[in-house]
């Protein structure tokens, strides 16, 4: 992060040295931790002090307790096994055809007027609204989660996508054709480079609304996933749980968006931006 | 070598941005384009360029007709253009595309070195003032080899330093391969440093209003008097362009800011 931010002063080719210092780093890290860290242990010992029982809202060592448990039973890892896959199946299908579909609009202007106003009207739907039709669609398993977990990667990697297209700057592409490149090798060597940020940051996006839709995948009907453990832990009046699953949710959701900015921080090494790290 | 026969365009709406346009450049003459706001010096670019088609007459370098952007044509922009994704080598090398890649970090290192920044082919250009991001989007124009090199008001952006800098290093390079190159710019001094013919226009519609020759063998001394000449003329020659009626109006303008005073 520090570099990048000096960076932006040194316009004059100042020799580039990495200069990451170590305590700067874990500086940022106690900042991150802190609020949680001071709401955890400020909740443990309000309960411990006898100020609140903590029956609706469990202390860590309870949720802690609770991760345990289900830790040792196997079921944490089930339950997170099952999430995951619907949230990547789903994923794959939104983001693929949510790429294809936003080229589309953006390079071709028929296609765009075409179905631009109808994917904007489908695009205000809440999710919720989509379960009972995909159940009578696809049934109870697997197909109508996936699916719904598609519809909401599908928005924001199409607009993010179709954006991008219709926000290239025509002076890169002069250059293309001034080196008279075919339309193949302005593709490549153009016109997906200048997407590529937009695209991941869609991408990004989209795997956000992922993990919000599986919640509403699998309140649907699941007898496992970390949406199901929420549902079970109010029947079963544990908040301990509901909260472990919670905790796992973001927990998961942060480990993926993470892996993903890692995967594609190479592709994006040369823009000059504030942000390199989130 | 390079001819412009009867050249005219008019957008499509409606603007007659340059009418019959004639000119004869030679193998590795340097002309510049001077003239007012809308006098379609840059529209001419980019019809020698290929990225634009003329309404009516043609652009040929060697008897070749220019339609479309053409292996002997380079270009640099007025801004530096260099895709912010490549290193500054692989900026250079993006016209070098069918050699093999030996081929093309051995050129591109070797213009690196000519244009002076040997050593900064691993940057990304962002990482380049802007002078320096100039100077490899000049590189990038001439290692296809180009027989016609087309600078837009290439250095309009920079400062007066940076741009005399600039000025020795294109006639530099222009010194080792010798391309015809066509210059569009405000800056008189500028055509008069660089030019062996200055081509003034004049606007709506743009057209060529007088070609003065700049006879001073360079280097040129910006106080020596052939190149005083020539700016005068230059000059004379400008403001009588932006003048509706090319008469002696000059000489009672000076009458009149004699009396104001």
């Amino acid at each position: 992060m520090s570099d990048i931010i000096l960076d932006q002063d040194k316009n004059n080719a100042a020799p580039s040295a990495p200069r990451s210092s170590v305590a700067r780093r874990i500086f940022h890290y106690a900042l991150a931790f802190s609020v949680p860290l001071a709401l955890a242990l400020g909740w443990e010992f309000a309960v411990r002090a006898g100020w609140s029982n903590g029956r609706l809202m469990p202390p860590p060592s309870r949720i802690l307790d609770a991760f345990a448990d289900l830790t040792a039973s196997g079921e944490l890892k089930i339950h997170i096994l099952a999430t995951l896959a619907r949230v990547l199946a789903g994923f794959a299908l939104g983001a693929v055809t949510g790429a294809v579909i936003g080229a589309l609009a953006g390079v071709s202007d028929i296609a765009r007027r075409t179905l631009d106003p109808s994917l904007q009207a489908l695009r205000s739907v809440p999710s919720i609204a989509w379960v009972p039709l995909f159940l009578l669609w696809l049934g109870i398993f697997e197909a109508s989660k996936i699916a719904l977990i598609a519809v909401g990667v599908f928005f924001p990697v199409y607009l993010g996508v179709s954006g991008a297209i219709e926000g290239i700057d025509r002076k890169l592409v002069e250059v293309g054709r001034v080196f008279r490149l075919t339309p193949f090798q302005m593709t490549t060597r153009i016109l997906l480079p200048a997407i590529l940020p937009a695209t991941i940051i869609a991408l990004r996006a989209g795997l956000g609304l992922g993990f919000m839709f599986v919640v509403a995948a699998e309140f649907m009907g699941a007898s496992e996933g970390l949406g199901y453990l929420l549902v079970d832990g109010q029947q079963m009046g544990r908040p301990d749980r509901i909260l472990a699953a919670i905790i796992a949710f973001a927990a998961l959701g942060k480990i993926c968006d993470g892996i993903l900015v890692v995967l594609t921080r190479p592709l994006l090494r040369w823009q000059d931006l504030a942000r390199s790290q989130l | 070598m390079l001819t412009l026969s009867s050249v005219s365009k008019t957008y499509a709406d409606g603007t007659e941005a340059l009418r019959d346009i004639r000119l004869d450049i030679d193998q590795g003459e340097i002309v510049a384009l001077v003239g007012g706001s809308g006098c379609g010096k840059t529209t001419l670019m980019r019809l020698i360029s290929g990225l634009d088609t003329a309404s009516s007459g043609s652009i040929a370098v060697d008897g070749e007709t220019i339609a479309a952007p053409h292996p002997a044509v380079g270009v640099v922009f007025q801004e530096p253009r260099l895709l912010p994704w490549l290193s500054v080598a692989d900026n250079i090398a993006f016209g070098l595309h069918h050699l093999p890649k030996a081929e093309r970090i051995a050129t591109a290192q070797d213009a690196l070195t000519r244009v002076g920044l040997a050593g900064y082919g691993d940057r990304w250009p962002r990482e380049l003032s802007g002078g320096q991001q100039q100077r490899v989007s000049i590189a990038r124009a001439l290692v296809p080899k180009p027989k016609v090199l087309l600078l837009d008001e290439p250095f309009s952006a920079l400062d007066a330093f940076t741009r005399a800098a600039l000025h020795e290093q294109l006639l530099g390079l222009w010194d080792a391969i010798r391309p015809t190159i066509v210059i569009v710019t405000h800056d008189v001094d500028e055509a008069i440093r660089l030019a062996d013919r200055v081509v003034v226009m004049r606007p709506k519609p743009g057209r060529i209003f007088e070609v003065v020759s700049v006879a001073a063998p360079r280097p040129r001394d910006p106080l020596g008097l052939p190149y005083e000449k020539a700016k005068r003329r230059v000059l004379h020659a400008l403001d009588r362009s932006l003048q509706n009626e090319p008469t002696t109006k000059p000489a009672a303008a000076s009458g009149d800011a004699a009396l104001w005073w």
